[in-house]
């Protein structure tokens, strides 16, 4: 075997086939419906020929262009494929897998309380949800009765990380659209939150914290003064970028009227959480299938109008507020005792009983060895994470491992939204709308 | 396709007689946690998705699947016969905050079930995760190519017989 030369390893394909963008002649009517976003309703009798969507667009005039899978616009690792007429994107198809890492298949070899670990690295920017979603559908499986400190830490915790995912969102949208300061003050302020998650888990991203039957630790003293200080910082900063980029002309223009979307499309695409409520449909999983203590919670869904990107900027940055709202109230409310299921078949002992006590010492090492059943049976527990309706299909077989682990993750769906988003526009509303759709290519691929 | 979108209310699933399991749309209905689930094979699968689209289910949350090649004994009601494999939906009617669960039965021998796109055109991706990872191909799906997967990749990674960490990382094109 031999070394291969640079110009070999340049020469190198990276072909997908058939994932790709094809030529018009190479594609069927109905793929070539889906790729121009024609998941239109169409009335009974029209029928959609080739030509129709072949909006006077012959083929030596366009051209298919990659954007992506490397470059900071695309969030990580996506690749847009669009078919473009000068400037005009006529046709759109976003090719997936590039960050996929079998975490479904890691998911069935792992035993349930480790299981966190390895969701929790999904969306890498809102960890605590998907620990939470979980955790939710395994305690459901195994009939585990979470104690209400612990539940409200687990709100605690995901409101935080809701502010924090969206503040990145408004840094990296900002920077999308070349307003490059907010890039720098979106980070910073997010960094405030880390700092908190990193003093109550121990790490800033991947924390592991949220597991089958509670929290990992009880919260650190003088948690509420950090959460309080948080809430103030957050919410005197939210007024200054009031002032940065809403009223910013330049901006407004970018964003306005770019990306529309009606409700019915986005109903009928499966698409959730702000891309959905842009449109005006109210739905918010913690209002409408409450978990946790949502229900003892003041919050507004924010909802749009017009279904553009200047909507789902407006929606991202209100829910920031409204989960200021909600951290003031469980700071208010949070009550004392257990932050874990007393359980001994399911949470671990605590270190210093182990020393002390035998059957502490047994059921470690039977909970660390074998792990704890559950019952047979499928349990799909959803929660509103920042992008959308995330939740855990888990099957279990009444063993120790989930049987079969699938994740509904909210930008996978979400994805599916762009290329009508993006029909007629220019290149640059198509980076707009990538943005605007906030993909976390860690949840797309998993 | 061109239904009134406005939801009507669920058919009274049927009252359920001394012998078997509750019906709704003539499918067999059970209840795992709370949670109401629809069990059906291949043959009824399209017709109640069609008559569920028209109960007012507005949305598809995910289309996936589940190989039950080593846990054949699950419990399945009376009149669905368990294959091996399953797919699974989940429906959702936002008017109404209501949910429900769809368990297709699909033969191992033809892993062929319709495909809910015209009903959901949402569905179109989790359809294609599911013909990657199963091998469960969905008839007049748009697109049915790989997701996931890289194109030239053989297997279906998430069926319980194929093994983890016995296949060499697979580089394609890439010079030798």
């Amino acid at each position: 075997m031999t070394t291969p030369s640079l110009v070999d390893l340049l020469k190198a394909k990276t072909s997908e086939g058939a994932q790709e963008l094809l030529a018009r002649e190479r594609t069927s009517v109905k793929e070539l419906r889906a790729e121009v976003g024609g998941v239109l309703r169409l009335p009974e009798g029209v029928t959609l020929d080739r030509d129709d969507i072949n909006y006077e667009a012959p083929d030596d005039e366009t051209m298919i262009l990659n954007l992506g899978p490397s470059h900071p616009s695309t969030h990580g690792v996506l690749r847009v494929m669009v078919e473009i007429r000068g400037e005009q994107v006529l046709r759109t198809k976003p090719v997936i897998g590039y960050l996929h890492t079998g975490m479904e298949k890691t998911g069935e070899e792992l035993m349930y309380q480790q299981g966190a670990t390895n969701v929790t690295r999904m969306d890498y920017l809102s960890p605590f949800f998907n620990e939470l979603a979980y955790c939710l559908s395994v305690e459901k499986l195994a009939g585990v009765e979470v104690p209400p400190r612990a539940q409200w830490i687990r709100m605690l915790m995901c409101e935080l990380n809701r502010i924090s995912s969206h503040l990145l969102w408004l840094a990296t949208n900002g920077a999308d659209l070349g307003a490059l300061n907010m890039l720098v003050y979106g980070w910073r302020d997010r960094e405030l939150v880390l700092a908190f998650f990193e003093k109550v888990t121990g790490l800033r991203m991947n924390h592991n914290y949220i597991r089958p039957g509670g929290v990992a630790a009880d919260l650190p003293d003088g948690w509420r003064d950090d959460v309080l200080a948080i809430c103030d910082t957050v919410v005197k900063r939210m007024d200054e970028y009031d002032n940065l980029l809403t009223g910013q002309p330049l901006l407004q223009n970018r964003m306005d009227g770019v990306g529309a979307l009606d409700s019915e499309t986005a109903v009928g695409l499966g698409l959730t959480g702000p891309l959905l409520r842009s449109t005006g449909v109210a739905y918010d999983v913690r209002r409408d299938f409450p978990y946790l203590f949502y229900e003892q919670v003041d919050f507004d869904v924010i909802v749009g109008t017009a279904g553009d990107c200047w909507d789902r900027f407006a929606i991202r940055a209100n829910e920031i507020r409204e989960s200021v709202r909600i951290l003031r109230q469980v700071a208010k409310a949070m009550p004392a005792g257990d932050y874990r299921a007393q359980d001994k078949k399911f949470t671990p002992p605590p270190r210093n009983r182990i020393d002390e006590s035998m059957e502490a010492l047994i059921h470690h090492f039977k909970l660390f060895t074998e792990g704890f059943r559950v019952a047979p049976g499928d349990a799909y527990v959803p929660v509103e994470s920042p992008r959308g309706e995330l939740g855990c299909y888990v099957v279990s077989d009444g063993t120790s491992r989930p049987y079969r682990l699938h994740v509904r993750a909210p930008s996978f769906a979400n994805l599916q939204a762009l290329a009508p988003m993006v029909r007629g526009g220019f290149i640059p509303d198509v980076i707009a709308c990538i943005s605007s759709i906030d993909p976390v290519l860690g949840d797309v691929d998993r | 396709m061109s239904e009134d979108q406005t939801p009507q209310p669920t058919p009274e699933a049927s009252a359920p007689s001394d012998s078997g399991p509750s019906l709704l749309h003539g499918c067999p209905v059970s209840e795992t946690l709370g949670q109401p689930t629809v069990h059906t094979d291949r043959g009824r699968y399209l017709a109640l998705m069609e008559a569920l689209y028209r109960d007012g289910f507005e949305s598809c949350m995910g289309v996936s699947g589940v190989d039950y090649l080593t846990h054949p004994g699950r419990d399945i009601p009376e009149g669905v016969a368990a294959e091996r494999f399953e797919v699974v939906v989940e429906l959702v009617s936002f008017s109404r905050r209501e949910r429900l669960r769809v368990r297709c039965q699909v033969p191992a021998d033809d892993p062929v079930v319709p495909s809910l796109f015209d009903l959901w055109p949402g569905s179109e991706a989790h359809e294609r995760e599911t013909f990657d990872m199963f091998g469960v191909r969905f008839t007049d799906h748009p697109d049915l190519t790989r997701i996931l997967m890289p194109e030239d990749w053989e297997g279906h990674p998430l069926r319980k017989d194929y093994a983890t960490g016995q296949v060499p990382v697979q580089f394609k094109e890439a010079p030798k």
